[in-house]
């Protein structure tokens, strides 16, 4: 049934893929070793909150969800959606984590389903929950891809994201987390092949980033949309409203049977997923316009705008501030 | 030209800045307000000697978020109260453990008025800090106002959100009059100019190097012939300058700008003023 060879013998997952200290190789076999990663010792990841338990959204098709939250002890960096698609011949993983520990833990659940090798990582944009995990997936034959606009943006905040979040983590929890850039930029839609199965890759214009990259499976028309959707989790601007609502639209035009939000649950259907989306940026957008047309300043926006939406949101105050500030100084040049 | 930022001492520490911004960015995660290295006798030497300053005395007020949303990006308000309007000087913006602390300082001019004096602008605030607006009234006494304000990594930031599109619109300039804090005797309006502003923390995306600061080092305004204000810059400006002002009133309201860069680049652009 499971034919091809695998790039990453089980028992060789954390020698090959991190450049960690014995003492944490040991760590890791001892994980690996008790094999369900529920009963390792307090020492591994498990007690950090960075248990990985992908569900199959879709034939052949895995999503494990992060908590809700910044970077923190508790969560362990795992805070976004990550997932993996199990080809003939090849899987290909899309968003890492925010940790390498997140990523190695990744790519142990996709080892104790598939011993087929990792062909493709993909990362949607360049937050630091989305790739931060990259590192545990390096190794000969992989293809890090990403929109061609990834490595410069990613480039330009590396030290940032490295040294804060480390802060946040702790440096144990963040040990081995280093920066990946993509190996293969997409600059046009692109199709890869997994055997059997087609992603087909598709780079936007600026939206919640500058360098967003949907992924969709063609054998089960399931789409994995990155931060360009957040459920539950309010949204976060670092790219363009205008954009983003542009993207959105184009998107519904024609939308995949199942989506994959960057935060949220492992599936939604297109509808009830970009609606609450749509309908914060747009009320984001349109209160900003307003202010900026009477005069307002940013800081008396800031303090205004959308406020309706406080209710629908997780994470509104440590998020809604800056949406509104971001989008203010776009908005403003209109 | 009088006194032109950034001063020597500051020029010293821009230069260490850059060599030093990853480690200032792992100190700042961790900041603490107990832990306070005071800097503010030193600067206050650099900039003002042994002058007496009077704090809080109502001569200005500086409106700052306490917690910031957007350390690259945040909103600053300073107001002169109409009483002390006709005698104010120069109002000078400190951010007290930014690399180039002095942001910016402006010098009015006879079309700033008699009225109130609204200056509102964006900074970057590196590191938790005090930030501070110093009025010179034209007695040559000085007035401070003081707001601690939470903050971190505003310097180092990209915060070119969409880098190609900021870049490709540098020098566009908005000038708008407003219709807020409009009185008998003043007017408002705000002026935008497209630029990097480069503090020369932030890293070149190709490269991997810093990019050398470049930013507005000087702007003038003028309604008619007389001038409103003049600014003298920094890097603790935000990206895309923006600054709304208040002026006076009179027969010929077109409002004209003339900002500059550190490359020598110089900006331009004017509009006639609405009302009389
Ligand atoms: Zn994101």
């Amino acid at each position: 049934m499971i034919a091809s060879k695998s790039l990453y013998p089980a028992s060789d997952v954390s020698l090959r893929t991190l450049p960690i200290s014995r003492q944490q190789f040991l760590v890791g076999a001892a994980a690996m070793a008790a094999a369900a990663f529920a009963g390792a010792p307090a020492a591994a990841t498990s007690a950090q909150g960075t248990d990985i338990h992908p569900v199959e959204i879709a034939p052949g098709v895995f999503v494990a969800t992060g908590a809700h939250g910044v970077y923190a002890p508790a969560n362990g960096g795992d805070i976004s959606n990550k997932g993996f698609i199990i080809g003939d011949t090849a899987v290909a993983v899309v968003d890492t984590g925010g940790t390498a520990r997140v990523g190695l833990e990744l790519l142990r659940a996709i080892r104790a389903l598939t011993d087929r090798p990792v062909g493709y990582v993909i990362n949607t944009h360049m937050h630091p929950d989305h790739v931060l995990g990259n590192a545990a997936f390096r190794g000969e034959g992989v293809q890090f891809v990403g929109h061609h606009k990834l490595a410069a943006a990613l480039s330009a905040r590396a030290e940032r994201y490295l040294s804060y979040n480390r802060d946040a983590l702790g440096a144990e929890a963040f040990e081995s987390t280093e920066i990946v850039l993509p190996t293969q930029p997409i600059e046009t839609v692109t199709t890869i092949d997994l055997g059997g199965r087609q992603l087909r890759l598709e780079p936007h214009r600026t939206a919640h980033t500058d360098n967003d990259l949907t992924i969709r499976d063609s054998k089960t028309d399931v789409a994995f949309l990155g931060d360009l959707i957040f459920a539950g989790h309010v949204p976060t601007l670092d790219g363009s409203i205008r954009g983003w609502l542009t993207v959105l639209g184009e998107m519904g035009a024609k939308p995949a049977r199942k989506i994959v939000p960057g935060h949220g649950p492992a599936a939604m259907d297109w509808q009830p997923a970009a609606t609450p989306v749509i309908r914060y940026l747009d009320a984001v957008a349109s209160d900003v316009r307003q202010a900026i047309k009477a005069g307002r300043t940013m800081r008396e926006t800031i303090a205004t705008a959308a406020q309706s939406e406080r209710g629908a949101w997780e994470l509104f105050d440590e998020f809604h501030g800056r949406n509104v500030s971001a989008a203010f100084a776009e908005l403003e040049w209109e | 030209m009088s006194r032109s930022i950034p001063t020597m001492n500051t020029l010293k520490r821009i230069g260490a800045a850059a060599l030093v911004a990853g480690l200032m960015a792992v100190a700042n995660a961790v900041p603490s307000v107990a832990d306070e290295d005071d800097l503010w006798p030193g600067l206050r030497k650099e900039l003002y000697g042994a002058k007496p300053i009077l704090e809080a005395d109502g001569a200005v007020t500086l409106d700052a978020p306490y917690r910031a949303d957007d350390a690259a990006v945040v909103p600053i308000t300073l107001r002169i109260p109409a009483s002390i309007g006709a005698r104010a000087k120069s109002l000078s913006l400190i951010i007290e453990k930014n690399p180039m602390p002095l942001a910016a300082t402006f010098t009015f001019g006879p079309a700033a008025g008699n009225g109130e004096h609204v200056i509102s602008t964006r900074v970057r605030i590196d590191m938790y800090s005090n930030v501070r607006a110093v009025l010179e009234t034209d007695d040559g006494a000085l007035h401070m106002d003081t707001k601690f304000v939470k903050a971190a990594g505003g310097c180092s930031a990209p915060a070119l959100k969409d880098a190609a599109e900021a870049l490709a619109g540098l020098g566009k300039m908005k000038l708008r009059t407003l219709e807020t804090n409009q009185t008998p005797l003043t007017q408002e309006a705000q002026v935008m100019i497209r630029h990097p502003n480069y503090s020369g923390m932030q890293m070149n995306q190709v490269t991997g190097l810093y990019i050398p600061a470049k930013y507005v080092e000087s702007m003038e305004v003028r309604r008619g012939d007389e001038i409103v204000f003049t600014m003298t810059g920094g890097i603790s400006l935000s990206e895309n300058p923006n600054i709304r002002f208040t002026y006076a009133a009179a027969g010929d309201n077109t409002l004209s700008v003339v900002a500059k860069d550190t490359d020598g680049k110089t900006f331009t652009t004017r509009q006639a003023g609405s009302g009389s």
